[in-house]
């Protein structure tokens, strides 16, 4: 049994903040606030990635009508993570998760748990990734100007913050289905959708086992960032088990972008790309009443570069989280 | 005739590069260190420089033309001075290059700022 569920989460308040080609995609109305500069008005892209996490931060207390959270989860995909550096300004218990694209679900997972078993009232989740400082840190610096491969995805500038509550609203938190790590000796580095696929398939079987159900029971179920050829591939594995997809399952990172107009290649990727999905088009589907239950499996790839230079494989995992209206 | 040559040597370079980068796993880092030692290759087999004189600039632009300084430096300094040569010749050819690349990305790096 690795799902926890839960009865008395529910969500507080949410903003996301967004860069550039974020904001020219579908869902550009539905963010808080963007920015057109990568730097966010700092001297570096790591002083930016920081800055859009404040912000995103301050206006998702602010809509709580809070002044601090009891306690705060967050994740980036920075070295020994960048959160750590405003944490202090939160007045909080802090802990930051590293879980790479799959953080999303891993923070408010971690909340939600925190919620129901602990004795707190406000939980504060956030995760944001930026495509100058993460592409850096999992493929080449941007001012290399190397040539992307096909099936290479761009990291999305993007931080979500979420403050969860055991107060009652429209949405609330149901289950946390915790992955489990996944090892299958594939090495590209350049194919990071493909490689998070089977990491997706376990979390999404270990669920409906836990909770027995199937798609039947979702109105959506959306993986983290696989972009196209993951999501062909992982469609391709539920067909096999014979499962009804209806066109319910689909995927953040081919959402978050136009993916035939913008020059995004296999699509959105980054933990700030399914918290940001997560946050702005599935919660106004859940308040709208066009959904009534949603399954997030965001996942993420584990290596380590040192070790992917070593010529070693990926390890994979994805978490499973669903949302919804109470 | 040379710019045709020039034209057809460089660019095929380029497209085995681009083929090999589509069709294998090898990074850009790969298949620059795999061309370097390919011209280093040529020089010593004495075929570098009789290409140098057919195609002239489309020999010397591309990354295996860095090989070929390098053996090509290294080698006239072991005819002059001996064994020692190939050690404090090495660089003789390749290092204006070098210089150059620095300054100019240092001349870059005061004027531009990296962008999205």
């Amino acid at each position: 049994m690795t799902t926890f569920n839960f009865k008395n989460v529910y969500v507080k308040s949410e903003s996301v903040i967004v860069g550039n080609t974020e904001k020219d995609g579908p869902f550009g109305d539905l963010f808080e606030d963007y920015s057109r500069d990568p730097y966010f008005g700092k001297s570096s892209f790591e002083l930016g990635e920081i800055e859009m996490t404040r912000l995103a931060i301050s206006k998702c207390l602010q809509k709580g009508k809070i002044k601090q959270a009891d306690v705060a989860y967050g994740t980036d995909l920075m070295n020994q993570l960048t959160c750590h550096y405003l944490a202090s300004e939160l007045n909080c218990s802090f802990t930051g998760l590293y879980g790479a694209c799959s953080g999303s679900a891993l923070v408010i997972g971690h909340g939600a748990m925190m919620l129901e078993y602990g004795s707190v009232h406000n939980v504060l989740c956030f995760a944001s990734s930026h495509a100058q400082t993460a592409e850096r840190q999992f493929r080449y610096p941007n001012e290399y100007g190397i040539q992307k491969k096909e099936c290479s995805t761009t990291t999305v500038t993007a931080c979500g913050a979420v403050v969860l509550s055991n107060e009652f609203s429209d949405l609330k938190i149901t289950s946390f289905t915790m992955g489990k790590v996944i090892d299958w000796q594939f090495k590209d580095v350049h194919d990071m959708g493909k490689a998070m696929v089977p990491a997706a398939y376990q979390t999404m079987m270990d669920h409906f086992y836990d909770t027995k159900r199937t798609f039947d029971d979702y109105d959506l179920v959306l993986t983290g960032d696989l972009g196209k050829i993951g999501y062909a591939m992982l469609s391709e594995m539920m067909e096999k088990e014979r499962f009804q997809l209806h066109q319910k399952l689909n995927d953040c990172g081919i959402l978050i972008y136009d993916i035939n107009h913008q020059d995004v290649y296999c699509g959105g990727s980054g933990c700030g790309c399914s918290m940001a999905v997560l946050l702005t088009h599935v919660f106004s589907k859940l308040r709208t009443k066009e959904m009534k239950r949603v399954l997030l499996v965001a996942t993420g790839c584990l290596h380590n570069v040192f070790l992917t230079q070593q010529n070693q494989s990926i390890p994979v995992v994805a978490h499973a989280i669903c949302i919804e209206r109470s | 005739m040379v710019y045709v040559y020039g034209f057809l040597f460089c660019g095929g370079l380029c497209m085995i590069a681009q083929i090999i980068y589509d069709n294998t796993k090898l990074t850009p880092g790969h298949i620059t260190s795999l061309f370097v030692v390919l011209g280093a290759l040529l020089e010593v087999l004495d075929i570098y420089d009789r290409i140098i004189e057919v195609c002239q600039a489309g020999a010397f632009i591309p990354i295996t033309s860095f090989g070929h300084s390098l053996t090509h430096a290294a080698l006239s300094a072991a005819q002059r001075e001996g064994w020692l040569g190939i050690l404090t010749g090495l660089f003789d050819k390749t290092s204006s290059g070098i210089s150059f690349a620095i300054f100019s990305a240092f001349l870059v790096a005061l004027c531009f700022k990296p962008h999205d």
